[in-house]
């Protein structure tokens, strides 16, 4: 008897005995649309030097735009889409870390507004926070050393 | 105007490239997404404090910048330009002035999102 694939069946036949191929695809889109975000970053870049704002405020300015924009997308319900086509390319911008925010923030609500939107908001962020600035901080004590 | 159109070329081959590695860490690793974020910004915290993260920024501008390794760049290049200001004190308040815009940004929004907006039903 012949085994007939509908196209999901087939799709995922095929993604399990070619795990490099599938690799390789993931890896392009997250390429292709992790790229893309970067380009709406560097246009509000752009914009922000050409207004004469110097460096450091024009990328202030660029990450709470993107910010904005991630949050946005994910209220709209617009974000997991993108990430399940996207994967890292969408987790890996800012407006990944905004969506990991946002989105627990508002998929909480119902466990309250201190201990639901005020806690979860952080599930992901925290971690992030707790070992970025503990590494800066210990890399700004080794700088300070070898200054002095 | 070429420079402008070289830059969007370069921040999409950077800032892909940067995510492409991500993806692959996932699907070979089965890291989650969390430990990738936190792999991503210690990176750009080590790699900045060892002066290799500027050089990437130099070419892919916000291609660099966006993903979570330049979130780490800003904190390292932070913590070292207070340092230098500062001393030792510069160490703690660096980093976090360097990212205060953004983090407030995103705490403050989300928030604002949380408030306004309903859960999605699950499906």
């Amino acid at each position: 008897m012949q085994q007939v694939f509908t196209k999901d069946e087939y799709r995922k036949y095929v993604d399990k005995i070619s795990p490099n191929s599938k690799t390789a695809r993931n890896a392009s889109r997250a390429y292709v649309v992790g790229g893309l975000i970067c380009v709406i970053g560097q246009f509000f870049l752009n914009s922000f030097r050409q207004m004469g704002l110097d460096q450091d405020i024009s990328a202030s300015l660029t990450s709470v735009v993107m910010v904005f924009l991630g949050v946005t997308f994910t209220a709209l319900d617009l974000y997991d889409g993108l990430g399940k086509f996207a994967g890292a390319g969408s987790i890996v911008p800012i407006t990944g870390f905004a969506n990991s925010i946002a989105s627990p923030a508002i998929e909480y609500k119902s466990e309250g507004y201190v201990l639901g939107i005020g806690a979860r908001m952080f599930i992901i962020a925290g971690p992030v926070l707790v070992y970025g600035i503990s590494i800066s901080i210990i890399m700004g004590i080794i700088h300070y050393l070898l200054r002095s | 105007m070429s420079h402008t159109v070289i830059s969007y070329v370069n921040a999409f081959l950077v800032g892909g490239l940067i995510c492409a590695i991500g993806q692959i860490l996932i699907d070979k690793t089965k890291l989650t997404a969390a430990r990738i974020l936190v792999l991503f910004v210690s990176l750009g915290v080590i790699l900045t404090a060892l002066g290799l993260y500027q050089g990437i920024v130099d070419v892919g501008g916000a291609g660099a910048t966006i993903p979570l390794t330049g979130f780490g760049y800003s904190l390292a290049k932070g913590a070292f330009n207070d340092v230098d200001k500062y001393g030792l004190l510069g160490a703690l308040t660096g980093g976090i002035r360097a990212t205060a815009a953004g983090v407030a940004a995103a705490v403050f929004f989300s928030y604002l999102a949380a408030v306004a907006f309903k859960p999605k039903a699950k499906s």
